[in-house]
């Protein structure tokens, strides 16, 4: 039972089941088959009504509201920066004045300035680790749930061997090897976060498969193909947008961390990991260049972290709404 | 004749056993057959060919991959890790040794500050669910478990070593050859910070376990019968809500080893975290070897432990099997 996920690897149908259709099939959602009603407005409408109903709570307001503000930080930062991050405009560590509001770092380069372009790296590195970590958990999940066969077996298993690596202690096996390239920063957690996904989409396209509904198209002949896209993949977004958040999360610290080692953005590009490790030495006198990308890096994790907890109290009341139990 | 329950146990072995044996084929895939070219890294990219041969040679990098993998797996359990290719070239194993004890050190103290920690706000906010102290306790869990092992470090940092108060040493200076446990005022930012980094998992666990165990059939059951609370608690409830308990400990410590590698860094604390980081840095193959290897086998052995121990003590497992 890993409680890393909110959401334990199970049946979450949040699908609005019809009763009774013309064919005489008992308990099949209205998309079903791919027949009648548009599918992909049908999907939408799903996860929609989710975020939707999770901006009801207060936890996702304030993760939304501290996550949009790292976001237009991160935006809007190079354009507004007073100085270029490259350019020494002052004393190394030196105190805040008329000319570096926040101070000089360790080599007297305009924190403020740093500070506003170093957000971009963490953010797009880490949202893409996030998207490559969704595809291919999702992808082994739903073939191995699928599958049910040997092929199953191999790949569940695989995706143990990759647990049984902490998270970062892969990725800098990786880095030992090919150096401390972005790509592979970007690949390395992706592949790390993987597992887990697979694991909760495992669990939910076993249960889903188990469904009438699906039985009902595998007896008419519908392609494999078709039944993982139209019946499978709409029971399982949900869950999945859930996923999606918290290894958002855990890609942001890992990703931090990696810079924070040096082993992300490369000196002397400004990146809120790498500044903190470049001016922690000079903490006690310029406390300001080591406080401010901490605390900025601090708001955008809690901010992810707290929108998708919003995100996973929506699923659960939802479901208890639509009457699933 | 096996029990069912020693059957399911010793499978449980076996494939811990197979994972390990696949762990150490992928890094050593990973750190040698793939481009970093170990003689090059030790000569300097001014090497001439010849010298090149002649350490691939003494090195035994010449011999087919399968080959050097069973001599390196071979040398593995007879404790020889070879030596490491930077600096002094001392023997891999020499290295890690105090720094393991030291790791180990900082872990054991952690995990005394946050498992207890864990189970009175675990278990309370499971029991007062959905209160002001549920609440406070799970606004404080999203935190900490959002944050980065480092940046909780620094905060700490800023409050206890530098800003705030001036309590405690922002660095780790261990005497390499003193007694760590002589030495305790250093060890306690950065088992503070591990702790807190691993306390939100062991929280909610906890809590969920706690809830989920409250809210089953025979704790009904006993309420109804007119059992009083205290009794409830005492008989029912705890003795059940103790299995997740001991499995948090387990993967406790198994997300701690992760979590040492940013901490030790941080904090310049002379353990395995710290060595593997320079290692990296310096593409120092054995010693990243086999610090890879330890520590992914240590998270396997923790992760079985808390498996064995969750089918030894839980009697839903335990009788449903016979």
């Amino acid at each position: 039972m890993s409680d890393e996920h909110l959401v334990p690897p199970g049946a979450r149908f949040v699908g609005t089941r019809e009763v009774g259709t013309a064919e005489g099939f008992v308990d099949t959602p209205e998309h079903d088959l791919g027949l009648s009603s548009p599918r992909g407005k049908q999907r939408r409408s799903e996860w929609v009504q989710l975020l939707l109903e999770a901006l009801h709570y207060r936890v996702t307001q304030v993760g939304l509201a501290m996550f949009l503000l790292i976001v237009t930080l991160v935006v809007v930062g190079p354009y507004v920066a007073p100085h270029s991050p490259f350019e020494f405009v002052t004393d190394p560590y030196a105190k805040p004045s008329a000319i570096a509001w926040l101070g000089g770092d360790c080599l007297g380069r305009d924190v403020l300035s740093r500070v506003l372009c170093g957000g971009r790296s963490v953010l797009i590195l880490s949202f893409s680790a996030t998207a490559i970590g969704m595809v291919l958990g999702v992808s082994t999940g739903l073939v191995a749930g699928y599958a049910r066969t040997v092929v199953s077996e191999v790949i569940m298993r695989g995706l143990d061997v990759l647990l049984a690596f902490p998270q970062i202690v892969f990725v800098l096996l990786l880095i030992s090897v090919l150096g401390p390239q972005r790509w592979l920063l970007v690949l390395g957690v992706g592949v790390t976060l993987a597992p887990p996904i697979g694991r909760v989409v495992y669990g939910t396209t076993m249960n889903v498969k188990e469904g009438d509904f699906v039985l009902a198209a595998e007896s008419l002949g519908v392609s494999h193909l078709e039944i993982i896209s139209s019946e499978i993949l709409p029971n399982i977004v949900s869950p999945l947008m859930v996923e999606f958040g918290l290894n958002l999360t855990f890609a942001i610290g890992t990703i931090a961390s990696l810079s924070f080692l040096g082993f992300g953005m490369q000196p002397p590009a400004p990146d809120w990991g790498l500044m903190i490790n470049e001016n922690r030495v000079g903490l006690v006198i310029q406390p300001y260049s080591v406080l401010v990308p901490t605390a900025l890096i601090a708001i955008l994790a809690i901010g992810a972290n707290l929108v998708t907890d919003g995100v996973a109290h929506a699923m659960i009341g939802l479901e208890r709404d639509t009457g699933s139990a | 004749m096996l029990s069912p329950v020693l059957k399911i146990i010793l499978r449980r072995l076996a494939f811990g056993l197979l994972t390990l044996v696949v762990i150490s084929v992928l890094v050593f895939a990973a750190t040698q057959a793939l481009p970093g070219d170990t003689a090059t890294a030790i000569l300097g990219k001014s090497a001439t060919p010849e010298r090149v041969k002649v350490l691939e040679k003494q090195l035994g990098l010449d011999r087919p991959l399968y080959e050097q993998y069973f001599s390196w797996v071979a040398g593995i359990l007879r404790g020889d890790f070879g030596n490491s290719l930077v600096g002094t070239m001392l023997p891999v194993t020499q290295m890690i040794g105090r720094r393991l004890m030291n790791t180990l050190a900082l872990m054991l103290i952690a995990a005394l500050i946050d498992v207890p920690t864990a189970l009175v706000l675990g278990s309370l906010s499971g029991r007062f669910r959905d209160g002001l102290f549920d609440g406070f306790v799970s606004v404080g869990s999203l935190t900490f478990a959002a944050l980065p092992t480092f940046v909780i470090g620094i905060m700490l940092i800023l409050a206890f070593a530098t800003q705030i108060l001036q309590i405690l040493p922002a660095v780790s200076r261990i005497e390499p050859d003193a007694s760590v446990w002589s030495q305790m005022d250093l060890l306690w930012l950065p088992a503070l910070t591990l702790a807190l980094a691993s306390a939100p998992f062991a929280v909610r666990m906890l809590r969920g376990s706690m809830i989920e165990v409250l809210e089953s059939d025979y704790v009904q059951m006993a309420r109804l019968k007119g059992t009083p609370e205290r009794l409830v608690l005492q008989r029912h409830a705890l003795p059940n809500a103790i299995v997740p308990f001991i499995q948090v400990v387990a993967l406790d410590l198994a997300w701690m080893i992760g979590g040492v590698v940013t901490v030790e860094y941080l904090f310049n604390f002379p353990g395995i975290g710290a060595l593997l980081v320079s290692a990296v840095s310096d593409r120092d193959v054995p010693v990243i070897q086999a610090l890879v290897l330890l520590i992914a086998s240590a998270y396997v052995v923790f992760n079985l432990v808390a498996d064995i121990l969750t089918i030894l003590v839980t009697p839903r497992l335990r009788t449903g099997l016979q």
